[in-house]
């Protein structure tokens, strides 16, 4: 088939890639956007990670350290912000774009240069977001919730640059779900069944959903923001006959199917290493579908167990409670499938397989605190406590972190054609694993203990495991810069990786070349003959 | 060529980033002018029409390949599914933004001005303002100091009067439009050009006269009612919804003056219209919202 679209071009368009900057600035690529998307992760990562360590730094010790109050404000608000709208939600549209259409026989994204657009909206808005530092007032200083009156009466002036960046933010998410979810209804190779997808398409159909579901939900709460503060409007106001909880119920609603956005697309990745690693088919795949898409609607009926102690009536506070628990069942049908694919499997444990048993294992001591957060009558007792920080941490650091690294390590072959050193990932694995432990699970005692969270200053009682936490922060954030070191050791002095790479991958992503060709897919794979369900 | 051909992978673009740079101007120029609001000298409403020139320029640069390589029969059966696709989840992302806002007003009517006015176990509120009773509209604020409720409320006069009220007109306008457009699309799908015309225009116009009707609303809430964006909760919710649905009507029927204009120099055939299709959905959309609200803001 021939194309002359815009004069420029030759006889045919499915050739490799341009030369130079313009490959990345300009592509239509679907492997392309997912390794820009991944990078700028990474990037991300360091950034975020650099204000966790100010947080820690200011935490060592007792008493007024390293930086103001204010400035700690701003990194607590900036790192929650950056961690959940620049890195986790970003690394996982980076594996969607590289691996959806790999894994169900499609030529690319449905949508490209939409494709292309979603990405290069996240530079801008994080541009921005950072640049709020060196504006006048200082960055957003009111939390990643950023609950009214904090971000409305009592805000910085950079709040209305924050709130127009979220809503492009929110524009490129929706773009992208778009993209996600047209791409995998509409693009499938014919044979490729619902239910013979991988479970990564799945956990990503599921996830683009939400997203469009909630991203706009987000946005009204911003721009009930931006008409409070500079059009008079009285929607958090009490004295116009409005409330500050409105803003909590709205900002829930978006943030609680945005809790599982972050953690959906984790199932995904871990079922396929699981199953890789053990040699086994997923255990029980139907009821894994089914589980994420339970988790899914719950997530609309849950969200104001945040808000336990704000003042509701006490048939809200047991309804979510019992909602909230109900998530219970869906996610324990999951752990408990990856436990049963296991069993009896002829088991390895290269560095995505660590990665992924310790995602089972550190994720569901998250879950656990998560169900002791959702009875409200003691949530009333741990509520804004480091308890919170700890049980979040634990669902986020080394459950969906840990998902990215494991996923990264275990498509880095066929994305790149190079082997990572599995030494240095083994490494890697374990000073992670212990940090992360150490840095996360004594929040538990402090957070019991009555510390609260948010606040640059404690009491002395809290000093013993602040100071080891703060210790095990910082070797985790050294570690992941061995991260960086072992990934471009693999892009730039790695060995050759074969096509299959790993001896139990299944799927349709191994049956391409490693690194795969410019193009894939261009004419769909007959699944009626092969293996298409991963 | 359709059905069998592959799918139409466009090669590497420059419209994409362009656009994200259009969209940053436009945080950068918003942002600035609306924290200058009241200075005397600010610069930053000209970065934001810059943003406005970039962002339409390159939608128009954008639709133009996308309506030039639709031409040329690039599009295969496969990928005019996934406009639909895309089209359709879209819209629902639409339906979401607006559901916040009527969540907004469900919640300050079901709760918020109830509790304000002690109703309920955590009536402790009504400590603050004892003297405010909970009513709807909420003519008088608990703090009316600061947030002069208004005199007057824009709710339906009852079914005597009905001709006086003008969201009657506006509903009238907007649920005839949506049939008009029906007719016009079925007209275009029998290959009736100038019946597909005339009703797009007829459509147009009525939704032009609902934007001027919803104007001159406005401006009797301000002049003669008391009502304004500051008039507390009631103002709040009434101008935020009404204002986000007249805003979408207004993209709507730029949308569809665009599209009378193609079709007008030719554009569309009888099986091949999908830009006309996803207006008219849009449309259908708007008017869908509309209705939800008139019963939510207006009437009950």
């Amino acid at each position: 088939m021939s194309a002359v679209i815009e004069g420029h071009h030759d006889d045919h368009h499915h050739h490799g890639p341009a030369k130079g900057i313009s490959r990345w600035l300009f592509t239509t690529n679907h492997k392309d956007i997912g390794s820009l998307y991944l990078w700028f992760s990474f990037i991300m990562l360091f950034i975020g990670g650099a204000m966790a360590m100010v947080i820690r730094a200011e935490l060592f010790e007792p008493g007024s350290q390293i930086v103001s109050p204010e400035f700690y404000n701003q990194m607590v608000t900036n790192h929650g912000l950056i961690m959940v709208f620049g890195v986790i939600m970003p690394a996982f549209v980076g594996f969607a774009n590289w691996l959806v259409p790999m894994q169900i026989g499609a030529p690319d994204m449905a949508l490209p240069r939409l494709n292309n657009l979603s990405f290069w909206i996240l530079p801008a808005a994080f541009g921005v977001l950072i640049a709020t530092f060196f504006m006048e007032g200082g960055a957003p200083n009111f939390g990643w919730t950023f609950y009214a009156p904090l971000s409305t009466e009592y805000a910085p002036p950079t709040v209305t640059y924050f709130i127009f960046a979220v809503h492009i933010m929110g524009a490129s998410s929706i773009m992208g779900s778009i993209n996600v979810i047209t791409t995998i209804l509409n693009m499938r190779a014919p044979g490729m069944t619902l239910m013979k997808m991988p479970l990564f398409v799945w956990t990503w159909l599921i996830t683009a959903y939400l997203l469009i579901a909630v991203m706009p939900v987000l946005a009204g709460a911003v721009t009930m923001m931006l008409m409070d503060i500079h059009f008079g409007t009285s929607f958090f106001k009490a004295g116009g006959g409005g409330d500050p909880v409105l803003f909590q119920h709205v900002f829930w609603f978006f943030g609680h199917p945005e809790v599982y956005i972050m953690i959906l697309p984790a199932f995904g990745i871990v079922s396929h290493i699981i199953e890789t690693f053990s040699r086994k088919p997923i255990f029980g795949y139907e009821s894994m579908v089914y589980a994420i898409a339970s988790i899914a609607l719950l997530s609309f009926v849950v969200w104001a167990h945040h808000m336990f102690t704000v003042g509701m009536p006490i048939a809200g506070e047991l309804f979510f409670m019992y909602s909230t628990m109900l998530i219970a069942i869906p996610t324990g049908v999951k752990v408990f499938n990856w436990l049963s694919t296991m069993f009896k499997g002829s088991l390895t444990f290269e560095t995505p397989m660590l990665f992924a048993i310790a995602f089972v294992a550190l994720f569901t001591i998250g879950g656990l605190s998560g169900i002791m957060l959702a009875i409200a009558p003691a949530d009333f007792q741990y509520h804004d406590t480091y308890f919170v920080v700890a049980h979040f941490h634990y669902v986020l650091v080394p459950g969906a972190l840990f998902s990215i690294i494991a996923g990264v390590y275990y498509w880095l072959p066929k994305w790149t054609g190079y082997m990572y050193d599995e030494f240095m990932g083994k490494t890697h694995f374990w000073l992670s694993f212990v940090s992360v432990n150490l840095t996360f699970f004594p929040m538990h005692f402090v957070g019991l203990a009555g510390m609260p969270r948010r606040i640059p200053d404690y009491a002395m009682q809290f000093a013993d495991y602040n100071m080891i936490v703060s210790v095990g922060a910082f070797l985790f954030g050294l570690s992941q810069l061995l991260f960086l070191y072992v990934v471009l050791k693999a892009i730039f002095y790695g060995k050759k990786a074969t096509g299959q790479v790993w001896e139990g991958a299944k799927g349709l992503e191994w049956t391409l070349d490693s690194p795969p060709a410019y193009h894939t897919f261009e004419t769909p794979p007959n699944l009626e003959s092969g293996e298409a369900k991963a | 060529m359709s059905s069998e051909s592959s799918y139409y992978v466009p090669d590497s673009s420059k419209l994409p980033i362009f656009m994200a740079f259009g969209l940053l101007l436009f945080v950068l120029g918003a942002g600035g002018t609306i924290n200058d609001l009241g200075k005397e000298s600010s610069n930053s409403y000209l970065l934001l029409m810059a943003s406005f020139a970039v962002i339409w320029g390159v939608m128009f640069v954008w639709f133009s390949n996308v309506i030039s390589e639709n031409n040329q029969k690039l599009y295969s059966d496969q990928l005019n599914r996934s406009f639909v696709h895309g089209m359709a989840w879209f819209i629902f992302s639409e339906v979401m933004f607006f559901f916040a806002f009527f969540l907004a007003l469900g919640y300050v009517r079901l709760f918020a001005v109830p509790w304000l006015g002690g109703d309920g176990e955590k009536g402790i509120t009504n400590i603050l303002w004892p003297a405010f009773e909970s009513t709807w509209p909420v003519m008088e604020t608990p703090d009316n100091e600061n947030f002069p409720g208004a005199y007057k409320n824009m709710n339906i006069p009852g079914i005597t009067k009905l001709h006086t009220w003008l969201p009657f007109w506006n509903t009238l306008c907007l649920v005839t439009s949506s049939g008009t457009i029906a007719l016009a699309e079925s007209a275009l799908k029998k290959g009736n050009r100038t019946s597909f015309k005339s009703w797009m225009v007829v459509t147009i116009s009525l939704g032009f006269i609902f934007v001027f009707l919803q104007g001159l609303e406005y401006y009797e809430a301000y002049a003669h009612m008391g009502l304004t964006l500051g008039a507390g909760i009631y103002g709040t919710t009434f101008f935020l919804l009404t204002g986000f649905h007249g805003f979408h009507v207004c993209l709507g029927a730029i949308i569809l003056t665009i599209m009378t204009i193609r079709g007008f120099n030719g554009a569309f055939s009888e099986h091949d219209h999908f830009g006309l299709a996803a207006g008219s959905w849009y449309w259908h959309f708007v008017d869908v919202v509309w209705i939800l609200l008139v019963l939510v803001v207006y009437v009950f």
